[in-house]
């Protein structure tokens, strides 16, 4: 079926992609809305970890060896690792890097990655041609190897493991938006803006961002599932927060001595992880669904 | 003609690519905090050694000179000593290659004859029961961290059901009662070659849940992908046309239909040799499995440098060159590629 | 002139988000042998969905609920899938509106037409290649030997049609249908193709079901025809009849919409109102709503089929006195 080309914005990106339409949708699937509550619960979670864990500075590694190896047990739900540490606390505590920290990454890496493609896309040139050899240099590299060796050049902490997160996911924001703003090159109402003198720079930032947010919000929510498991992933290798932090990933390679008979040190965690990206990803289909991103290509 | 012009044009981007990630690497390698010479030495170092070591490694010229010393180290093949072993670099991920690339391929095998068929049945009939089953195993698969889904099958095939062996690549007895000669270095395919049937089976044994851990993400990503892409092919007006002339649905499904969504596929399975590659690092160490991503997690914990640089830079011109190979294969399958 | 097709009274639905489509009610027309047929309505009549459901080629949410679709003797709509692939691209053939997507892009042509051919008739390969150079050729393909091994997208729409009624007529079929097979092409490119149509329909001995809503193709092409209008045969008979003598309102309609050169200044006839989207949710004659000569009773039953000449049939209460 051929689409006939409109002049006018409104119709064309209209009422089918409205958060109250995407609300909709949501609560009516009963798989998306577990994991949308699912999600909330976690951040809520990490927000308020510190009232609601039951043994808060334990959560953050303070020992209390008399406790040591524990099974789940009344007074410790979850159990307790081999320094004594209360695992529901642990696993509490553990929500913040495990999972704020991603949000903080992804957010960082469309911030840098989203602009750069806009005006690769927009521009063309040898502006376009510098912006995207640079991001083949970095998409060269499969993600999490970059990340670790960018990590471990760092040096080991949280913090350089977000920043090497960041450097390492940027790239895919930039395609994104580069074949985003591409496509939206040709529509008429850009074509119409520039015929009336507006600005480059005006046009990318009215027209086109605007136009970008919501394939970059739907690549984000199923970004944001990935990227937990990277920053899980690198933590269990050692790169991510340090003991005796608490961290899902760090908790699960702590475990992982143990594992065939204190089972609960490291399975938390990694059911915690498990389960939050599961949300994210089928939380991610269903706004897959909904925005189609075939229109953009 | 054409395609033989396809095939220069994209190995001379490949180069300049590798370039790239040389000189990435490169920088990573000089970003590091601490004084690589007094790494390479010890903490109690006295000064005249670490002036001297820092001259021996070339870390007082300038950039630009320590990077001409650092491509032709590597065009000889040396990337440099490991800090631990004190061994080269290259010797040590040659030595440990073959028994990553044994686990690495036999994921790409499951990731081939297990996530094409779950994809092409979940599209075939969707809405049905297969494809609620296929859909929950590849997302399931997507979501898992490999860390923790190796501790689970770990706790129910060893610890519960003593179906499979714990870990490693094969029965430390059999070094002695039955081992292996080596022909290939690759544990499974020399014990075949030899008829070392007892030593075949432990390693067949021995391979399956590392194989499995390392093949779960992949697989739902390909399931996930095939259906996506055969959904959207079984809509095409070509599908109607080949019912419309009598043919029978499978042959629709596995023929007409599988060769034009296949191509997404083969990209796909470009990626998922990227995410393999590091799948092996926790895959490895959770199994021990002696192979490259063992090695690389001990080199983080021993912050042996060189080490994690040499397995970088290798790491990253492997997925360069794969991902060259599946371009060249879906040009080879999709005639509508452009091959200019 | 024997009859090879009768399509009787087919009723088909389709299942929506929005409730039942009522698409087809109460279809009837016949096709003899060795003749071209028309199906000529406006989008959304219905036409394109008769063609498909000769051949039982449609989508899971539609359903025929009523009908027979007799074709040498035996009903279609009952027999099993097995008997109705065979059927499909041996004795009855279909080619579609848009040659390029419906031909597969990654086989070559030659390789496309050879399956088919070897699917309904037990030859050898050899064979097999033979018949696909034969009737490439007979529709007028040069270089038949490239051809084969290209692909669809290396060749244009016009010769991408071309291949498409190769294919139709590998297996020499008794039936053709054409589902608007010029509506994509250009206009000097059509009438090459109908000009083919109407060679082959002579040379194979071919009967061709043409379906379009061009009225100027079917004027050119067509031996006899059936107006369609809201999934119901609205005018039936032999082209020059219906032409100079259309006795439904809707086809008078039609054909005064024609535009004619010469007439300068003269306001265009167009029929007011629009198509029902979901015709058959009404109750009575489909065209009611925008006839000039409405009464009460043709908004409360529908009109059947009345028999005016030999060949011409009207669904029309204004004929009910003159039918035989």
């Amino acid at each position: 079926m051929r689409t006939i080309p409109t002049l006018s914005v409104e119709s064309e990106l209209k009422s089918t992609r409205t958060f109250s339409h995407v609300m909709g949708v949501i609560i009516r699937d009963p798989l998306s809305l577990a994991s949308t509550i699912v999600i909330l619960l976690f951040i809520l979670i990490a927000i308020f970890a510190n009232q609601i864990a039951p043994y808060p500075a334990e959560g953050t590694g303070k020992t209390n060896v008399d406790n040591a190896m524990l099974a789940p047990s009344p007074g410790h739900i979850l159990g307790a690792d081999r320094l004594g540490r209360d695992m529901l606390s642990r696993v509490i505590m553990g929500a913040r890097p495990a999972l704020i920290v991603p949000f903080g990454v992804v957010l960082f890496a469309i911030l840098i990655g989203a602009p750069l493609g806009a005006i690769a896309g927009y521009k063309g040139g040898w502006v376009d041609n510098v912006i995207m050899r640079t991001t083949d240099l970095f998409l060269a590299f499969p993600s999490l190897l970059l990340a670790m060796a960018i990590a471990f050049a760092l040096g080991r902490g949280l913090q350089n493991a977000a920043i090497a997160l960041i450097v390492s996911w940027w790239p895919w924001y930039t395609r994104l938006a580069r074949g985003v703003t591409l496509s939206l090159k040709e529509r008429y109402f850009v074509e119409a803006a520039r015929s009336i003198g507006v600005r480059d720079s005006v046009i990318i930032i009215r027209h086109i961002l605007p136009n970008i947010i919501s394939p970059i919000l739907v690549q984000a929510t199923i970004d944001l599932g990935t990227v937990i498991l990277s920053m899980g992933g690198l933590a269990f290798l050692g790169l991510g927060t340090q003991p005796p932090g608490a961290d899902w990933g760090l908790m699960v390679s702590e475990g992982r001595s143990y594992i065939l008979n204190q089972w609960w040190i490291s399975s938390f965690a990694g059911l915690a992880i498990f389960i939050v990206v599961l949300a994210f990803n089928l939380l991610g289909d269903t706004l897959r669904d909904i925005f189609d991103p075939r229109q953009y290509k | 003609m054409r395609k033989l012009e396809f095939i220069l044009r994209r190995l001379v981007s490949s180069i300049f690519v590798l370039i790239g990630v040389s000189i990435i690497t490169f920088a990573l390698s000089r970003v590091v905090p601490n004084n690589p010479a007094v790494l390479y030495i010890g903490p109690r170092a006295r000064p005249e050694d670490i002036a001297r070591v820092t001259k021996l490694l070339g870390l007082d010229q300038p950039l630009p000179v320590q990077y001409f010393i650092y491509m032709r180290d590597l065009l000889h093949g040396d990337l440099g000593t490991s800090i631990a072993t004190k061994r080269p670099v290259l010797q040590e991920i040659l030595d440990r290659a073959p028994a990553s690339l044994e686990l690495l391929f036999t994921g790409m095998f499951l990731v081939v004859v297990i996530g094409i068929p779950l994809g092409v049945l979940s599209a075939r009939w969707q809405g049905k029961p297969v494809d609620l089953v296929t859909r929950t195993i590849s997302i399931v698969g997507v979501s898992i961290p490999a860390f923790f889904l190796g501790l689970v099958l770990q706790i129910i095939f060893f610890r519960n059901l003593h179906w499979l062996p714990l870990a490693g690549q094969l029965n430390t007895d059999l070094r002695f009662t039955n081992p292996i000669l080596p022909v290939t270095n690759f544990q499974i395919l020399d014990a075949l070659l030899t008829r070392n049937w007892v030593a075949l089976k432990d390693t067949a044994v021995h391979i399956i849940l590392p194989a499995i851990t390392l093949a779960a993400y992949p697989i739902g990503l390909v399931a996930r992908m095939t259906r996506a892409s055969m959904l959207e092919v079984l809509e095409q007006d070509y599908i109607r046309t080949a019912r419309a002339y009598g043919t029978k649905e499978f042959i629709v499904t596995y023929f007409y239909a599988l060769k034009n969504a296949i191509s997404p596929t083969l990209t796909v399975i470009g990626l998922t040799f990227a995410y393999a590659l590091t799948g092996t690092f926790f895959v490895e160490i959770i199994f021990i499995w002696p192979g490259l991503g063992m090695f690389t997690v001990s080199s983080l914990l021993n912050i042996d440098y060189p080490a994690i640089m040499g397995m970088t830079l290798f790491g990253a011109t492997a997925y360069v060159l794969i991902n060259s190979i599946v371009d060249l294969l879906q040009a080879w399958v999709d005639p509508r590629i452009n091959l200019v | 002139m024997t009859t090879l097709l009768e399509v009787k009274d087919l009723f088909l639905e389709f299942k929506t988000s929005q409730g039942i489509l009522k698409a087809l009610n109460g279809i009837t027309f016949d096709v003899n042998s060795g003749e071209v047929f028309g199906l000529v309505g406006e989008t959304g009549c219905g036409k394109s969905v008769t063609g498909l459901s000769i051949l039982r080629l449609l989508p899971r949410s539609a359903s025929i609920r009523r009908g027979e679709v007799i074709f040498n003797g035996v009903d279609l709509l009952k027999i099993s899938r097995d008997e109705i692939e065979s059927v499909r691209g041996s004795k009855i053939a279909m080619i579609f509106q848009d040659p390029s997507s419906s031909l597969n892009p990654v086989f070559t042509i030659g390789s496309q037409i050879e399956r088919v051919v070897r699917q309904h008739m037990s030859v050898t390969r050899k064979e097999a290649a033979e018949q696909t150079k034969e009737v490439l050729s007979a529709v007028g393909l040069p270089d038949v030997k490239r051809i084969m091994d290209s692909y669809p997208h290396e060749l244009s729409g016009g010769m991408q049609q071309r291949v498409m009624i190769a294919m139709a007529l590998s297996c020499k079929p008794l039936l053709l249908i054409a589902d608007e097979p010029t509506t994509s092409l250009d206009v000097t490119i059509q009438a090459q193709i109908l000009k083919l149509l109407r060679n082959l329909q002579k040379n194979f001995n071919v009967s061709v079901i043409l379906i379009t809503h061009n009225l100027g193709v079917i004027a050119q092409t067509c031996d006899h025809l059936a107006v369609l209008y809201g999934g119901r045969v609205a005018e039936s008979g032999p082209t020059e009849t219906i032409f100079d003598q259309a006795q439904h309102p809707y086809t008078n309609g039609l054909m005064n919409a024609i535009p004619r050169p010469g007439g300068r200044g003269r306001k265009m006839a167009t029929i007011p109102g629009t198509v029902p989207s979901n015709p058959g949710a009404l109750t009575g004659c489909a065209f009611a709503k925008r006839c000039k000569f409405a009464f009460d009773r043709c908004v409360v039953e529908p009109p059947p089929l009345y028999r005016v000449d030999e060949n011409h049939h009207v669904a029309c209460f204004l004929v009910e006195n003159r039918s035989k």
